[in-house]
């Protein structure tokens, strides 16, 4: 295979919110992200894959055969997480703009699971640090639809498309 | 060097009564239902052995029974696997020095000594393949004999702690671990399924009408078993590549690290670099990661990541750099690793002089590629094929995975390197089709066949299983090539 026709996100293990736009259709603007909770999957590579779809209360995830990408109709979404937990690919997010923050719904399958309130230190898609943020909901594995604890974490609106993941620092 | 906080895992049910096996003639703490290796590297021991021309220190390599690289000597008795050998309390285990001899005083066991067991449908493997192949067939009115040379069923399910891809009535969502679980019960279950575990298959003959197997049980007692069919889903092993000191203890297959951790909550060590950034390099990176083990990197020789993107992405977030285009040159230490040497490669793939990095770290996980476990087919007689896109050797089969030889059927990883999903989908394929073969099955349960051909086509339906099917094309038998 020439190496032009390999995607960007393959060479380096992450994508930008640019190059996801290519693949799963334009991701939601601001009066939409201001509305409610949306998801959005970050999974642009046909696998054999159809958690998501299937789990959605309100048919909101679009898959023609499993080995389609979702595109979620964003003004359908209701917010309710469910992708977010049972994604096995841990591949999708959620995201809702509050004033000046953003909330930003994820997985998080590591030890200590950081309790509601706690700060913690965000992460990009390559594992920088590029903030602290406050945890404002926790759902633990046992609560879980998915067996996959997730959180949603309060950052800067700068951060929203940014904040992947969490570290939890504790001294 | 144990495992006691996990975010997955909990390792207090799993542990045993607390034993004491001797190594070298030192007491080591053990914990019943653990095998040796993983006890002794729980004590910080890694070599095991010595190579029989240049003395070389080896280690573990793949811990689950394939690869000989562990062999110890066992109360007198050489060329035991202690990857797969569960301790005992009392036992004395001894550092093998390359070929060692039977002690004069061991006794073989006799030919006529053998007890025998009949079934109509003999299944050798009891991982995602074989399990589905027994309950299937069970279900289709078979008598079913399993047999596993683990001291567990669910062959590498049993490690995965990830969750599965596909649809969710194929498991998607839900863990290997939990996968492994459920057909274990469900398994266990049925009147109808004789389970052998601890029992290494060694050889395949026709005998009459029937499949003769010989098999060994926990190292010294000889077995017959006898069906009508049998279906052989003996999974795969790990792949080695050459660079120097590859046999260093320490450089493990990535399996091996997931039987370690996952299995059993042994620490592999601290500090890791992973060569392959396939699924397996990368879920494994992650399963790390939840361990509390350090991933330094993971190096790829192909200019882009061949596994899942998603798996990828879960590690890059979490700090693991994949360096595509990058190879390992060397390991560095004495008795066990110390350094990993690696450098980009150039479009010719050869190193660029002045790139090379040095990572310290303490283990090298080798995640690239596995290879079909065909050799009792081979043996049987079966006709092979070597084909890349399916991993290597393969066996000639027809779309119900019957192979060659008229009621040998094959299945998962043994018929192809795939995937647990299409394991499972292929598992039910064969156990049908060898009960159906051993005349025991209605001919109604050939629908439950076609739906599982079904299933198999649309999850190989992507970019992923069209390179699969290219491969399937070349080896099924009145295929169009």
């Amino acid at each position: 295979m020439m190496a032009a026709e390999i995607p960007r996100y393959l060479r380096y293990g992450y994508i930008t919110p640019e190059e996801l736009e290519k693949y799963i259709g334009e991701l939601p603007g601001e009066e939409r992200l201001r509305k409610r909770s949306v998801a959005i999957p970050e999974c642009p590579q046909e696998i054999p894959c159809t958690p998501c779809k299937e789990i959605c209360p309100v048919d909101a995830v679009s898959m023609p055969t499993p080995n389609d990408l979702p595109v979620v109709d964003y003004d359908k979404c209701v917010g309710c997480s469910l992708c977010v937990q049972i994604c096995p690919g841990l591949a999708f997010f959620m995201m809702h703009y509050v004033g000046d923050r953003a909330r930003i719904t994820l997985p998080h399958e590591l030890l200590p699971l950081p309790e509601k309130g706690e700060e913690v230190v965000l992460l990009n898609r390559v594992g920088e640090e590029v903030g602290r943020g406050r945890v404002i909901l926790v759902i633990p594995r046992e609560k879980s639809k998915g067996d996959t604890p997730i959180l949603t974490v309060e950052v800067p609106i700068e951060l929203a498309w940014d904040v992947r993941a969490v570290r939890v620092v504790r001294e | 060097m144990r495992l006691n906080e996990h975010p997955i895992l909990d390792f207090s049910l799993r542990r045993g009564r607390e034993v004491t096996i001797y190594f070298e003639g030192k007491p080591v703490k053990a914990h019943e239902g653990e095998t040796i290796s993983m006890a002794l590297h729980a004590a910080g021991i890694r070599v095991l052995s010595h190579s029989s021309e240049k003395h070389r220190p080896r280690g573990l390599f793949c811990a689950i029974g394939k690869c000989s690289s562990c062999l110890v000597k066992v109360n007198g008795i050489p060329n035991v696997r202690s990857c797969i050998t569960l301790v005992e309390d009392g036992m004395r285990v001894e550092m093998q020095k390359g070929k060692e001899e039977l002690p004069k005083t061991a006794k073989p066991p006799e030919w006529k000594d053998a007890p025998k067991f009949e079934g109509d449908v003999v299944i050798i493997g009891g991982g995602p393949a074989g399990l589905m192949a027994a309950i299937n067939a069970a279900d289709a009115g078979a008598r079913v004999i399993l047999i596993d040379e683990q001291p567990m069923l669910g062959g590498q399910l049993v490690k995965q702690t990830h969750k599965f891809f596909g649809k969710r009535e194929q498991f998607a969502g839900v863990r290997g671990i939990k996968i492994a679980e459920i057909l274990e019960e469900e398994a266990r279950k049925r009147e109808n399924i004789q389970i052998f575990l601890e029992t290494s298959a060694v050889g395949v003959f026709q005998e009459g009408d029937e499949k003769l197997v010989i098999a060994v049980r926990k190292n010294r007692e000889l077995l017959e078993f006898r069906g009508k069919s049998l279906v052989v889903a003996t999974g795969a092993m790990e792949k080695m590549i050459p660079f120097e000191n590859n046999d260093l203890p320490g450089i493990y297959g990535a399996g091996a690290i997931q039987t370690l951790m996952n299995t059993y909550g042994v620490k592999p060590g601290d500090r890791v670099l992973i060569v392959g950034a396939g699924n397996v390099g990368l879920i494994l990176a992650y399963q790390l990661i939840q361990a509390g083990v350090e991933v330094k990197a993971i190096v790829e020789a192909m200019p882009k990541v061949g596994g899942y993107f998603v798996h990828a992405a879960k590690v890059r977030r979490l700090g693991v750099p994949i360096l595509t285009r990058h190879t390992i040159l060397r390991a560095e230490g004495r008795e066990r690793v110390e350094r990993a040497v690696v450098a980009q490669l150039d479009e010719n793939w050869r190193p660029i002089p002045g790139t090379e990095r040095v990572f310290d770290v303490d283990v090298i996980a080798l995640a690239v590629g596995l290879r079909p476990s065909v050799e009792l087919l081979h043996q049987a007689g079966c006709q092979l094929l070597y084909i890349r896109e399916l991993g290597g050797h393969v066996v000639r089969r027809d779309e119900r995975l019957e192979t060659t030889i008229s009621g040998i059927f094959v299945a998962g990883d043994t018929a192809g390197i795939e995937e647990a999903t299409t394991a499972m989908l292929e598992g039910k394929v064969a156990g049908i089709a060898a009960a159906l073969k051993a005349g025991v099955a209605s001919p109604d349960w050939l629908k439950e066949i076609e739906k599982a051909q079904r299933d198999l086509e649309e999850f190989r339906s992507g970019p992923f299983g069209r390179h699969v099917l290219e491969g399937i094309k070349k080896v099924m038998i009145g295929g169009s090539e």
